[in-house]
């Protein structure tokens, strides 16, 4: 602090503070303060808004035990909300383990194995892609996918029945895994590239085979790079919107959409923010969970 | 006990560049074997080959007898220690050396034992659960050890371990490694662009130069008969002079220089007209003679007080630096910078040797 006002001068410091500070207040903490006090507190007809009725209360959390259609899961019937909801955090963590181990291979060779001259062009084939948006990107695979696209035709071709992808969660983990394997690629193969080659070359001379390599030092090497990238997957893939509906079958059902109908058909903004905040309670979760089985901290995830 | 191993012919080829060139060498079942060489000669190269970490493009590598082609590093009976180390930096120091039991599925109780063991040979017994980043640099080195030793290994590859420590510690250093592998006795084959390293702690040294094997000798003969040009000038100090030989004259060569003719015992391949040079080491001149009995007369350029030598050096008229070394008892006569003095050595201390563009010839083609 004293730092930046020898460095900069008393107004120039003041001005940074003043815009960090604007940026935090105003547009991250107090709209999410407003959010927080609306899912305590009934949707009511403006008129009644700070009338009698309007206490703080915790209906909106458990309107979602609420639901008349009831769900089997696991021999247990649920509220098909809940159900919703427990679905989406465990195609979540489907999607989030794909893409490790999709991505780790893939950072494996392009890291280690790959001509050192070719590396950036690869990379580049793996980014260029992403300039694409994700609307186009997930429409294309919609069409990729549908029941006579051009792989069902590919399929046909070759003398195999048509296949309906997009059924279940197929097209959604799909979608998904093709729409975040990056952020999961990337800080893998960032970590990954630090890792020394005489520490896997000693291993392999000790007598280890690759699968043990990989196991007792490349992972560990890679792990904060792993966590990082698994929080970042599950964090898009429980949040994501575009991907559910419009690769999504008529089976299945992911908890953002739910969201949506609450709030603009329902026009029940407590409800959703409540919604919203169990969702992020559970990234919250999900974060604390990979820093203890990863054994890392808050710090080296955020690299 | 230490196996054998058998190189042959071998040569590595990186795109065009030919790293290695035909080396051939019979390193001995327990013996401790040293490849010197300068910066970029190959010697890692050879290193990664015995260790089967590189394929060589052409030749045999055999261990014990047992050719090793297509026989992968991690089932060869050999263990490197790597230039930088290569400790594992995640695990504490116990399991870093019970690594390649942990890899062979020996458990637990049994690999932190043999760990603790192996502890007390390398002089460390209470380090097993520090982490490796704790460790000084010549603890670190000794936990190098006793990690490529915990598997028993056949042969061990030393590649320049010592080079990252101060000079106290390795001294130190090569006694304790020596002594390891005569208590082990598995066959070291050790690594080193440090002469006095290599000589200190041999029973043999391989010289090598551009990718080539050069001498392989006991370091007496590696320093008192040097095969060529490159290996005299790369082990040690020499006067160095120009010329061709004239003839023989029993066992010794005449080799004319501007500064006259000299005495001395032919190298390898010397004879008359072939490209050669005249070696000389400073402790085999004396100060005094007649000229034309193998002296030669010099204006001295430099005196230098050595502490226990005296290094003076003569210039002579055609050009020559001659450095001779007299040891510095009290109270003797020095000579002064300015002072004519004159230079003479024994025929069977001066060596005449191919120079080091002609010693490529005979050696055999690609
Ligand atoms: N993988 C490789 N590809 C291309 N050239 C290589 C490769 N490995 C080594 N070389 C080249 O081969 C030569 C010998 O290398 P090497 O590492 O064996 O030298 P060294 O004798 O161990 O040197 P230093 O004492 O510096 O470690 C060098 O010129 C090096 O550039
Ligand atoms: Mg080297």
């Amino acid at each position: 602090m004293r730092g930046l006002v020898r460095r900069y001068g008393l107004a120039l410091t003041a001005i940074f503070i003043g815009i960090s500070a604007f940026w935090m207040l105003a547009l991250v903490w107090l709209p999410y303060s407003i959010m927080v006090e609306q899912s305590f507190r009934h949707y009511l007809p403006f008129s009644q808004i700070g009338g009698p009725t309007d206490v703080y209360t915790m209906a909106n959390y458990l309107s979602l035990f609420e639901t008349s259609a009831m769900k089997d899961l696991l021999g247990f019937t649920i509220p098909i909300t809940v159900y919703i909801f427990l679905t989406t955090i465990f195609y979540s963590i489907v999607v989030t383990a794909l893409c490790a181990a999709l991505a780790y291979p893939l950072a494996w060779y392009l890291a280690k194995r790959a001509p050192v001259q070719t590396v950036p062009m690869l990379i580049m084939l793996l980014i260029i892609p992403m300039f694409v948006s994700e609307l186009l990107r997930t429409y294309a695979w919609f069409i990729l996918l549908a029941f006579s696209g051009p792989l069902n035709v590919l399929m046909e071709l070759v003398g195999l029945q048509k296949v309906r992808w997009i059924a279940g969660y197929n097209g959604v983990l799909v979608g998904m895994v093709y729409t975040y394997l990056l952020f999961m690629f990337f800080p893998i193969y960032n970590s990954l590239t630090s890792l020394d080659n005489n520490q896997v070359e000693a291993a392999q001379d000790l007598g280890a085979k690759w699968w043990t390599v990989h196991r007792l030092v490349a992972i560990p090497h890679a792990k904060a790079g792993i966590s990082s990238g698994c929080t970042m997957v599950f964090m898009f893939a429980v949040g994501s919107i575009l991907v559910p509906q419009l690769l999504g079958s008529p089976s299945s059902r992911w908890f953002t959409e739910v969201i949506i109908r609450t709030m603009f058909e329902s026009q029940d903004w407590n409800a959703a923010a409540a919604y919203s905040f169990l969702l992020l309670l559970v990234c919250i979760v999900f974060v604390s969970l990979m820093m203890r089985v990863f054994r890392v901290h808050l710090s080296d995830i955020a690299k | 006990m230490g196996e054998g191993v058998d190189l042959s012919s071998v040569s590595i080829d990186f795109g065009n560049f030919r790293a290695v060139d035909n080396v051939s060498v019979e390193i001995k079942p327990g013996e401790f074997f040293s490849f010197l060489g300068p910066s970029g000669c190959g010697k890692t190269t050879i290193l990664r080959m015995v260790s089967g970490f590189l394929d060589p493009t052409a030749g045999q590598i055999s261990i014990g007898g047992r050719p090793m082609n297509g026989i992968g590093p991690n089932k060869r009976p050999t263990s490197l220690i790597f230039q930088n180390l290569a400790l594992f930096p995640l695990m504490p120091v116990w399991e870093n050396i019970a690594f390649g039991l942990r890899v062979r599925g020996i458990g637990k109780a049994e690999r932190r034992k043999k760990a603790e063991e192996l502890l007390r040979i390398v002089d460390l017994p209470d380090a097993g659960d520090k982490m490796v980043g704790q460790l000084s640099g010549g603890q670190k080195q000794r936990i190098a050890i006793a990690r490529a030793l915990a598997v028993e290994p056949k042969v061990m590859l030393l590649d320049e371990p010592l080079s990252a420590l101060d000079l106290k510690l390795r001294q130190h250093m090569r006694a304790e490694l020596r002594a390891i592998q005569e208590r082990t006795s598995v066959t070291f084959i050790y690594i080193t662009h440090d002469q006095g390293e290599a000589l200190a702690m041999s029973d043999r040294v391989g010289v090598m130069s551009r990718g080539r094997l050069r001498q392989v000798d006991t370091p007496e003969m590696i320093y008192n008969a040097p095969a060529d040009s490159f290996v005299a000038s790369f082990v040690g100090e020499n006067a160095v002079m120009d010329g061709a030989v004239e003839g023989y004259q029993g066992e010794f060569v005449r080799f004319k220089t501007v500064d006259g003719v000299f005495l001395g015992r032919p190298g390898p391949g010397v004879m008359p007209a072939a490209k050669s040079r005249l070696f000389i080491r400073p402790e085999s001149i004396r100060i005094g003679g007649q000229p034309g009995a193998n002296a030669v007369s010099t204006t001295i350029t430099s005196v230098v007080f050595e502490g226990n030598v005296i290094s003076i050096v003569g210039h002579t008229a055609g050009g020559s630096h001659i450095t001779t070394q007299s040891t510095n008892t009290f109270g003797s006569a020095r000579p002064q910078v300015g002072d004519q003095a004159t230079f003479s050595f024994d025929p069977s201390e001066a060596r005449v040797l191919i120079s080091e563009d002609a010693a490529k010839v005979p050696a055999g083609g690609h």
